[in-house]
């Protein structure tokens, strides 16, 4: 790259940061000025992360795809780096394809429900960013702490005794989780005398072996907050109720920040594991996954409400791929990531879905009364066609919406034709396929029937549910909605029947993704490598 | 030194982890902070404990690592402090919310015993 296509890197950072600090200055008065430039900055942010996709994604066989961003011309492992690799390049993608359309859904109502929401998404997004592309466990900790911050805000966007009650859980559990970060992250320093991800990798092996119990408790200290993160069993029970009470686009959003978690766990598993330092962690890891997934089946039976459902189903995925990946299997994790996308994009567009279905219901009737009340919004039968609405309600409303979550039941049960089955499908195979003929392990078996189980547990809820929505003639209200907020839902929707039919291509990439993970030296020499030409 | 300063770190983390398993808001608040300074103490101990070394070079002396301190952990240290002061300050606002929205400060909202 050359030219001003060096700094292409750096522009999912600062992007949002301009875009945030600039929307805090627009105040109520210029509500139009305030949606464009959110829909502006989200726009390039989604360009700028296609352009590093193709950047990595199309690079010759030389660079192997890896760009090393070094902030104010300091190589590393003294200045702090960025690295987009595929993994990187593909997550920020992902999040940028998610943000759009959460961001135009919420434009149509729900950045109205409270203050400066459109701030708070911005730099919630710049913290996904910085820790999707950061190279150094310590800005890890800064841009975890920014997403997170900012994400505090929007969990109580709307306000309401019941954001708030569960706020303040999510709150004090991620705060725990960030002091743990920090005696993980200083340990790992203190023993290494790095927190560059690379060089940590270059440092390890030459450890002693008195220093090495220490170690890994820091790296399982590290896990540890991932885990939180990617809500695994024990650890996620503030999850369903912060997600359902969330507003729909930020609950939309939030079905990122859990794979943000797995995201984590994957790049340190990756840079450790030539030195093989986080290899006993993937038992434990396969269990808790396998757990996960038991807890988020019985959970999705037992709830009655489609947002808890929702939240369980997150629980599910997150299952799915912390089993996957405690495997410790190579051939799994392109498939795995494949489901990574596959989820990331059907939960979102899942809860937008959950949103229009409440409406069915009388306007209004449970968690939105503060919310009403507070700020002064109308109920849309009223208010639909005044002039601060953009578009128009679309005939057929209820139509869409069912076919919606027909759509949404069967990606999220991992039914054929769409994403979810063949991201399964494949993953099975990989998983049976590593045996080559001898006999299979039980944790593939295990595996199998925690996956399809969970799967059959959502499907048998969420068609019950749908029933009583959809089929039943009592007190219905027919739904009014926008085309704002119907598009989005739609593209999330379409996004996942493009990755079902473009699979071979999806795949192809994930397994060259796959293939840089499970073989860390292009990256490590990537990064390290600048050291050398500090003389410019 | 040593000692006295691992103590330090014991007690507070000690205090910290029991406040926070307590059910009044403002304990848990307290108990992450005192969590909090714990963190922020053993941060600062791993760059080692030593007196008189200032992470600046001085440059009429020959250069020698073992005359300075590591300033890394002091700059992490800082990093540290400023993020979990400015998380806790949004914290006491949502524990008000939640006081004034629930009526109780407990953190579940809702009173033991008491119907929800």
């Amino acid at each position: 790259m050359s030219g001003w296509l060096q700094h292409l890197p750096i522009l999912p950072i600062v992007i949002p940061l301009l875009a945030g600090a600039g929307l805090l200055l627009l105040d109520d008065a210029h509500r139009r000025a305030r949606a464009a430039v959110a829909l502006v900055a989200t726009a390039l942010q989604l360009v700028a992360a296609l352009a590093l996709l193709s950047a990595v994604a199309g690079a010759s066989a030389s660079a192997h795809g890896i760009e090393v961003y070094r902030l104010g011309g300091w190589s590393a492992p003294f200045g702090i780096v960025l690295v987009v690799d595929r993994l990187s390049a593909l997550m920020l993608t992902l999040c940028a394809v998610l943000a759009l359309p959460a961001l135009s859904y919420a434009l149509a109502r729900w950045d109205r429900a409270g203050v400066h929401f459109h701030p708070l998404f911005q730099f919630m997004l710049m913290g996904l960013n910085g820790a999707f592309l950061t190279g150094d466990i310590f800005n890890l900790f800064v841009f975890f702490e920014v997403m997170l911050a900012a994400s505090y805000g929007l969990a109580l966007h709307g306000s309401g005794a019941d954001r708030v009650r569960s706020g303040l859980a999510y709150i004090v559990v991620n705060l725990a989780a960030s002091l743990l970060f920090l005696i993980g992250a200083a340990l790992i320093y203190g023993i290494t005398g790095t927190l560059n991800m690379a060089d940590l990798a270059h440092r390890v092996p030459a450890l002693p072996a008195d220093d090495r119990a220490l170690f890994a408790v820091g790296i399982a200290l590290l896990a540890l907050v991932f885990l939180v993160k990617a809500a695994a069993w024990p650890l996620n029970f503030w999850l369903p109720s912060t997600y359902s009470a969330a507003s729909a686009p930020v609950a939309a959003m939030f079905s990122i920040m859990t794979k943000v978690g797995v995201y984590a766990l994957l790049r340190i598993a990756s840079v450790l594991e030539p030195a093989g330092a986080f290899a006993p962690l993937g038992d434990v890891i396969f269990i808790l996954g396998l757990l996960t997934l038991g807890y988020s089946a019985i959970g999705v039976l037992g709830v009655q409400k489609l947002d808890r459902v929702a939240g369980y189903s997150v629980i599910a995925s997150s299952g799915t791929l912390l089993a996957a990946f405690g495997l410790g299997l190579r051939d799994v994790t392109a498939p795995m990531l494949f489901y990574l996308t596959s989820s990331v994009l059907v939960m979102g567009a899942f809860y937008l879905v959950i949103e229009m279905t409440e409406r069915c219901k009388p306007y209004g009737a449970d968690l939105l009364a503060v919310t009403i009340e507070a700020f002064g919004m109308d109920a849309p039968e009223e208010s639909a066609m005044s002039e601060d609405v953009v578009g128009f309600a679309i005939p057929g409303a209820l139509a869409f919406i069912g076919m919606a979550f027909i759509a949404c039941t069967v990606i999220i049960a991992g039914l054929p034709p769409l994403s979810s089955f063949i991201a399964k499908f494949a993953l099975l195979i990989a998983a049976f396929g590593a045996a080559e003929g001898a006999a299979v392990p039980t944790e593939v078996w295990l595996l199998m029937a925690a996956i399809l189980g969970s799967g059959l547990t959502a499907m048998i809820t969420l068609s019950r549910l749908g029933m009583r929505i959809f089929w039943s003639g009592e007190a219905r209200t027919t739904p009014q909605l926008l085309v704002t907020e119907a598009v989005p839902a739609a593209v999330l929707i379409g996004l996942c029947i493009a990755l079902a039919l473009a699979a071979q291509p999806a795949m192809e990439f994930m397994q060259a993704t796959a293939k840089s993970l499970h073989d860390p030296s292009h990256y490590i020499e990537a990064v390290m490598s600048l050291t050398q030409e500090t003389g410019r | 030194m040593e000692i006295i300063y691992a103590t330090a770190i014991g007690i507070l983390a000690g205090s910290g982890t029991w406040l926070l398993l307590r059910p009044r808001t403002f304990q848990v608040i307290i108990g992450l902070t005192l969590l909090s300074y714990a963190v922020n103490l053993f941060i600062f101990s791993m760059g080692s404990l030593n007196l008189d070394r200032a992470p600046i070079i001085d440059p009429l002396q020959p250069v020698d690592p073992a005359r300075y301190a590591d300033p890394v952990p002091q700059a992490l240290v800082l990093t540290a402090i400023v993020i979990g002061f400015a998380t806790t300050a949004l914290l006491l606002v949502v524990l008000l919310a939640s006081r004034g929205l629930t009526g109780t400060d407990h953190v579940d909202g809702v009173e033991d015993g008491a119907e929800s």
